[in-house]
C-alpha cells in the first residue's frame, strides 16, 4: 500500500471518534475498584475502634497522605498521556504527600511521646502493610495502564510508574482504614515502601504496555 | 515555519469538527516533512532510507490513532512532531540501533524541500495480508480501490456502519501488528 492510498484510508477514517484519556482511566479505574475492595472486605476489614480513631488527627492525616499521592498522580498521568508533554512543571504535585507527611512528623515530634520513637515507627503492622497494599494495588493498577494505553505517553515507564502510584495511592486509603498503626513515621517507611514496590512494577509493566 | 505550522493546526481543528477533506490535506501536507526526518535519522543510524516509507506509514497511523490526545487549544506541530520522533526511535531500536532523534530532525525541514511522490512500503503491505478477510477487504476497497464508505457497503453488501466499524478495527490492527513485531 502506497503512503496516498493509506493517507486515504485514514481520510475516510475520519468520523470515528474516540473518548478521551481521563474517561477511560476513569472507567477503568470504576471497574478494577470492586476487585480491590473485594481484597479489603475479605482479608481486612475497618479496624474495630474506627470511631474512635476518627477523633485522632494523625488517624485522618493517614487519608490525606495517600489521596494527596493518589490524585496528583491521576492528574499527572494524565498530562503524560499527551506526547508532547513534559514532566517539567508538574512533578511538583507529587511531592504533596511528602511535604504533608513532614508536617505530620513534626506536628507528632512536638507533642509528647505516647510511644517510643523505634516503636512508632516498626508499629504493629508493618508486614500486613507491605503486603496489603501491593496486593490491593494490582486491580488498580491493571485498570490504570488499561486505561493509560488509550493515550500516547513519550515515555512509557515514567507513565507505568505513575499509573503505580495512582494504584498505591488508592490501594493505601482502604488500607489507612483497617491499621491501627497511625503515626506519620509509620506511614512515612512502610507505606512508602509499599508504594514504591508498586510503582516499580507499574514501571517495569509500563515500559511494555504503553508503547503506542 | 511559522505559517506552515498555523495552517496545520487550523487544518487539524477541521478535521476534528469532522472535516474529512482537512483531514486529508493535512496528512499530505505532513508526510513530506515526516520523510525527510526519517531519511535523516535513517542516515544518522547508518541505515538504507528506503526504509522511510514504512517509518512514515507508522507515524501515521499513530498519528491517527491518537489524534485524541491532541488538545485542541495547543499547536499541532509540537504534538505531530513528539509522536513522529516516539516512533522513529522505535523503528530503529527494533532495527537493533539505539540512537538519539533530535526533535529538531523534524523542526528544521527546510521549507524548499521537494516534496517527494508517494512511496509504497513493504511493512504495511505485509501485515494488510494478515488482517481478517472482511478488514482487509474494506481497507483495500477505500485505500488502493480509493471507493468511498457508501461504494464500499454497496460492493460487499455491507451496512456503511459495518464497513466504518471494519475499516476502524484494520487500521487499529494494523498499528498492533506493526508495533508489536
Amino acid at each position: 500500500m502506497d503512503t496516498d492510498q493509506l493517507i486515504r484510508s485514514l481520510a475516510a477514517d475520519n468520523a470515528h471518534r474516540a473518548p478521551r484519556v481521563g474517561t477511560v482511566l476513569t472507567m477503568a479505574l470504576l471497574v478494577a475498584a470492586p476487585l480491590s475492595i473485594l481484597i479489603f472486605a475479605t482479608f481486612l476489614g475497618v479496624r474495630s475502634d474506627v470511631m474512635s480513631a476518627m477523633h485522632n488527627p494523625f488517624f485522618d492525616m493517614k487519608f490525606a497522605v495517600t489521596l494527596s499521592l493518589a490524585i496528583p498522580a491521576i492528574i499527572v498521568s494524565l498530562h503524560l498521556s499527551r506526547p508532547e508533554a513534559l514532566l517539567r512543571g508538574w512533578g511538583w504535585l507529587l511531592l504533596l504527600p511528602v511535604g504533608l507527611l513532614a508536617v505530620a512528623i513534626g506536628g507528632e515530634a512536638m507533642m509528647a511521646p505516647t510511644m517510643p520513637m523505634s516503636m512508632r515507627l516498626m508499629g504493629k503492622n508493618s508486614r500486613v502493610c507491605l503486603l496489603a497494599i501491593p496486593a490491593m494495588s494490582l486491580p488498580l493498577l491493571a485498570g490504570a495502564l488499561f486505561g493509560l494505553r488509550h493515550g500516547a505517553p513519550s515515555h512509557p515507564a515514567l507513565a507505568g510508574a505513575l499509573a503505580g502510584l495512582v494504584s498505591a495511592g488508592l490501594a493505601a486509603t482502604l488500607y489507612a482504614s483497617h491499621c491501627t498503626d497511625d503515626s506519620p513515621l509509620f506511614v512515612a517507611t512502610w507505606y512508602t515502601l509499599a508504594t514504591a514496590l508498586v510503582a516499580a512494577v507499574g514501571a517495569l509493566a509500563g515500559s511494555k504496555v504503553l508503547r503506542y | 515555519m511559522r505559517g506552515r505550522e498555523d495552517e496545520w493546526t487550523g487544518l487539524m481543528r477541521s478535521a476534528m469538527a469532522g472535516d474529512d477533506a482537512a483531514y486529508h490535506r493535512l496528512l499530505k501536507a505532513v508526510t513530506p516533512v515526516l520523510r525527510a526526518a526519517a531519511r535523516r535519522g535513517l542516515a544518522r543510524a547508518g541505515q538504507p532510507p528506503d526504509q522511510a516509507e514504512d517509518i512514515v506509514q507508522e507515524i501515521l497511523l499513530a498519528v491517527h490513532l491518537k489524534r485524541h490526545t491532541w488538545d485542541s487549544e495547543a499547536p499541532f506541530a509540537p504534538w505531530l512532531f513528539a509522536i513522529a520522533r516516539n516512533k522513529l526511535i522505535d523503528a530503529l531500536r527494533r532495527r537493533g540501533r539505539r540512537v538519539f532523534v533530535n526533535i529538531d530532525d523534524f523542526a528544521e525541514t527546510l521549507p524548499g524541500e521537494t516534496p517527494q511522490e508517494t512511496a509504497s512500503a513493504g511493512e504495511v503491505t505485509a501485515q494488510l495480508n494478515t488482517l481478517p478477510q472482511r478488514q482487509r477487504d474494506v481497507l483495500q476497497s477505500i485505500a488502493v480501490d480509493s471507493a468511498s464508505i457508501k461504494d464500499t457497503a454497496a460492493k460487499y453488501s455491507m451496512s456503511e456502519g459495518a464497513v466504518r466499524v471494519a475499516l476502524h478495527r484494520g487500521l487499529a490492527a494494523l498499528t498492533a501488528k506493526l508495533r508489536d513485531d
